[in-house]
């Protein structure tokens, strides 16, 4: 994607402006550091532990998720599902084990369906998000989104979401052909309450609906 | 349309879709982990690396100056809980001993126990720190090998307290009268312990509002039942902790308890004065929540060759930890399911080094009816006769455990539809007979049956100045459409469309309302809140005045905004004219909700189902196929077909990771599972699933509950693993007794 955006605010409430000069200045700082003798380290070394991660643990990194554009500092080590459930407060991407086993936090990265369990946030650098948030226009729900409520593919509602984007990506992807396709492309997504059988039912009646997913 | 259903017929029974359904498919319902609140800091538990023992020493200085931690608690300096000294010798039902007391002291009783909470700023910085933390233990040696400690097992507590526990030895006839029978079958049953697994983590965010004001965001059954454990830890009134739980991301049971890390979120936030979030991961999901115990069990069973049960015997261990003793109603089923004019039962639990269990859907009832129904299904191989025509001459149309009569039973009704529609008369009485290609086709069946409760609840109901009805009770929804159906069933008792009521759960400061668990909802807050709204439409009635004083409650209706009558013409209030007769007030009630006593004496109420299996076997691999499930039950009235169509299926599925793929496995060397996620323990998944056909009887069974409900959430699954079990017999000849049945174990039978 385009990573000569053109400078935008950072949407409200998401973190630091840092830049990527910013940035650097401290990584100087931290070869400083490499270098000092080992008494200046342990002397300060209280104070340092705070600096030292302050500058590792920001990255800066401009995301497009729901069409929103968001100009963030990041830790590196900050999966892209933690980054959407704890700093920019999209709850509805769901983490159910955190090792990509289950496909609850299922979400579209540039229109592939990823599991944001298993993809750190600044891997993603200039691409484009959707989540379960996205998906539907306005108070539109999407087809998928509609088709779930009549065929009652969720019961407690948590791994909804991650079948819900899965499903969308199966029948983009030309893999929703048949029963047993859409069984075998959807069975990255757990749903332990059992509502598989209307799952299927769901996307077969959007991929034979022929509306554009 | 909505107006135009009411008119035509009920909302009871109508295909409703869920009231929160819109909130789930796009995201905005929340879960206890998903609450932004201002200051709100992240907690990582610590788990012991031994299995019993001692903590020697526990260095936590290098987490805590980790960037970012503001706290590491372990028990060297968590605050004392106060509920915690007090409860020396707690005697609690359903389970006695010590729910363990997080941070407590030096004593580790289970591995992975948790030892410390690193609470940070961030969630990163918090599981890093929590690396952090160096631990030494006086390991001592452990048990966890079920097998190896079996004759350890004793009779529970409550039961040697209480002789009418239900717990106790049980024998009816003769006992072990199963000896005099000319044919004679024994055989030993084991299950290994499964695990709830829910997709949500079990989470919580604790938050002290002030120093003796506790809310907590929690995933839990019971809101009012955690209220009232937390209360009491904390030495605070009741009122002074509130909990939420609006929507839980599934639970089949795991919520049904309070665990240590819910306690060690609120000593995190007494610590460190903030808001604390604390999210299991999904390993810690293994061993910190519960699970459905292991069990072995021996069933002893005798017939005559015309297919006459003549008794049975059914003796089960069930697992449980070394600080509570857990128990279930293992050996229910088979004191009431069949004629057995001799039966007797034994159940036993046996205390390991491993954490407490917990009930899991068809708690006890589906371990039972895994081996009832696998020797029953044993025995009519051995005398040579279809297993449906065995129990047909066995059945039973009293209760012979009480000698009552049921409230309502109509298990025939499901065995014929459920023969007709998976197609039984294919089945061949030889197994092995049927084959496609590489593959063995087989059929097989297993009765399920679980009480059909009713508690006490409360309920309020008010009419709003927009027309609409808001109902409140402190239930909770952990899937099933709770929420869908008190909707329906208050549009009937008010006579107002669905689209104008809303019902509000998963919050204590809602009126009481008991746990969501044991199939009971329904019947119990269902039962509340027919009964808030009928108390609702008479004291509308009252304030209607004299034009509606004569009339039946039944043929008011609420539509229009206005209260008038079902017949055309007669009197008409408009609901601003009824609230100024209530000066100006929302006109509401609250109620209680009780089972009348009596009738509950009188009867036996019980919801059955029958559960056909088609599986098919590969013959090189031992890949078990289930190629089609119909589940059938006599559940009462069906208040929602669609959602509790769901339930239904959702039962199969969990059934099919119970009879083929779900096993936590033990490594005694060390006492920790080797399972430890999704990827080893394996869940049903979509390729899991066969088609599954859903039959309902749909008679009220108004000795319940007013309604006719008798509850699905268990029978669901119970009776699911045997029928597969024995479809795999019937495929192959191969008669495998212990779960889960994994393709080596096929191959190797």
């Amino acid at each position: 994607m385009d990573n000569e955006m053109p400078p935008q605010p950072a949407a409200e409430g998401c973190g630091h402006n840092e830049t990527r000069r910013n940035f650097l200045k401290q990584s100087s700082l931290l070869t400083a550091l490499a270098l000092a003798p080992g008494p200046i380290l342990k002397a300060a070394e209280a104070e340092l532990d705070e600096t030292v991660a302050a500058a590792f643990e920001k990255v800066p990194l401009k995301l497009d998720v729901n069409g929103k554009k968001y100009k963030l500092s990041v830790e590196p080590r900050t999966t892209l599902l933690d980054l959407l459930r704890e700093q920019l407060h999209l709850t509805g991407t769901k983490k159910g084990c955190d090792y990509g086993q289950c496909g609850a936090c299922t979400v579209h990265v540039d229109g592939k369906r990823v599991n944001s369990c298993l993809t750190l946030a600044v891997m993603q650098d200039g691409k484009k998000v959707t989540t379960i948030e996205g998906l539907a226009d306005g108070d539109k729900l999407h087809p998928m989104q509609e088709a779930f409520l009549k065929h009652d593919g969720f019961q407690c509602g948590y791994c909804t979401p991650g079948q819900i984007m899965s499903a969308v990506a199966c029948i983009r992807e030309g893999h929703a052909d048949s029963e047993g396709e859409i069984k075998e492309y959807m069975s990255g997504n757990i749903c332990r309450c059992g509502a598989y059988p209307n799952i299927v039912a769901a996307i077969q009646e959007v991929k034979s609906g022929g509306q554009k997913v | 349309m909505k107006e135009q259903l009411l008119q035509d017929g009920k909302a009871v029974g109508d295909r409703l879709s869920r009231v929160d359904g819109r909130l789930k498919v796009t995201g905005a319902a929340k879960y206890s982990a998903e609450y932004e609140l201002p200051g709100l800091v992240h907690g990582v538990l610590v788990g012991s690396t031994v299995a019993k023992g001692r903590i020697t020493s526990i260095d936590t200085k290098a987490a805590e100056r980790a960037p970012g931690v503001l706290a590491v608690i372990t028990h060297l300096n968590s605050p004392k809980v106060p509920g915690f000294a007090a409860k020396s010798n707690p005697d609690e039902p359903p389970t006695i001993g010590q729910p363990l007391r997080v941070f407590y002291d030096e004593k580790i009783y289970f591995n992975d126990q948790p030892i410390a909470l690193v609470v940070a700023d961030t969630l990163e910085r918090a599981r890093y720190a929590a690396r952090l933390v160096k631990t030494q233990y006086a390991a001592e040696q452990h048990r966890t090998n079920f097998e190896a400690n079996k004759s350890r097992a004793f009779l529970p507590t409550q039961a040697k307290r209480n002789p009418k526990s239900a717990q106790n030895d049980y024998t009816r006839g003769q006992a072990d009268g199963y000896q005099n029978a000319p044919v004679k079958l024994e055989a030993e049953y084991v299950h290994e312990s499964e695990m709830h697994n829910p997709m949500e983590l079990q989470s919580i965010i604790a938050h002290w509002e002030a120093p003796d004001r506790l809310t907590v965001y929690d995933k839990v059954q019971a809101v009012k039942g955690t209220q009232r454990a937390f209360a009491k830890d904390w030495g605070l009134p009741e009122d002074h902790v509130k909990v939420i739980a609006t929507f839980v991301g599934g639970a089949f049971g795991n919520g049904l308890h309070n665990w240590p890390h819910e306690t060690a979120a609120i000593i995190g936030a007494k610590v460190t004065n903030r808001p604390v979030k604390v999210v299991l991961t999904r390993e810690q999901m293994f061993t910190m929540v519960g699970y459905r115990p292991k069990t072995w069990q021996r069933i002893q069973m005798g017939a005559t060759k015309d297919g006459k049960l003549v008794g049975i015997s059914h003796e089960s261990v069930g697992q449980t930890s070394t600080y509570e003793e857990f128990t279930e109603s293992t050996v229910q089923q088979t004191r009431m399911m069949y004629a057995a004019p001799n039966v007797s039962t034994r159940y036993r639990i046996l205390g390991l080094d491993i954490s407490t269990p917990i009930w899991m859907r068809g708690p006890g009832e589906a371990t039972g009816a895994f081996a009832l129904e696998s020797a029953i299904d044993e025995m009519a191989h051995l005398i040579g006769m279809d297993p449906l025509e065995f129990r047909l001459r066995n059945h039973t149309d009293t209760d012979p455990e009480k000698n009552k009569p049921w409230s309502t039973k109509y298990l025939k009704e499901c065995f014929q539809a459920g023969a007709d529609r998976i197609g039984w008369n294919k089945r061949q009485l030889k197994p092995g007979a049927l084959r496609e290609g590489d593959w063995l086709v087989g059929y097989g069946m297993g009765v399920g049956t679980f009480g059909a409760n009713r508690g006490s609840a409360k309920a309020r109901a008010a009419l709003l100045a927009d027309g609409s009805v808001v109902l409140q009770s402190a239930t909770t929804d952990i899937g099933p459409g709770t929420g869908t159906a008190m909707v329906q069933i208050a549009s009937d008792a008010l006579g107002l469309p669905t689209d104008k009521i809303r019902f509000e759960l998963g919050n204590s400061l809602f009126p009481q309302a008991p746990s969501q668990g044991g199939s009971s909802t329904v019947n119990t807050v269902g039962s509340a809140v027919n009964d808030a709204c009928l108390a609702l439409k008479k004291k509308l009635q009252e304030l209607g005045g004299t034009s509606f004083a004569n009339v039946q409650p039944e043929q008011l209706t609420l539509t229009g905004g206005q209260l008038g009558l079902k017949a055309n013409g007669g009197p008409r209030m408009s609901f601003a004219d009824l609230r100024k007769a209530n000066n100006g007030q929302d006109i509401e009630v609250t109620i209680e909700s009780k089972p009348d006593g009596s009738t509950r004496q009188n009867y036996s109420m019980y919801s059955f189902s029958v559960h056909f299996a088609e599986v098919k076997v590969h013959t090189m691999t031992g890949e078990v196929r289930v190629t089609k499930m119909v589940s059938c039950a006599d559940a009462g009235t069906i208040v929602n077909q669609k959602t509790a169509g769901s339930q239904m299926i959702g039962g199969a599925i969990g059934g099919i990771g119970m009879a083929l793929t779900e096993g936590a496995v033990m490594d005694d060397r060390f006492g920790r599972y080797v399972t430890k996620d999704l990827a080893d323990y394996h869940v049903p998944v979509h390729a899991d699933a066969p088609p599954v056909e859903v039959f309902f009887v749909n008679k009220p069974d108004t000795l319940v509950d007013p309604l006719g409900t008798k509850g699905i959430g268990e029978i669901a699954i119970i009776g699911v693993a045997p029928a597969i079990t024995n479809a795999i017999f019937n495929a192959t000849g191969k008669r495998i007794r212990e779960l889960p049945i994994t393709p080596d174990k096929v191959l190797l039978a």
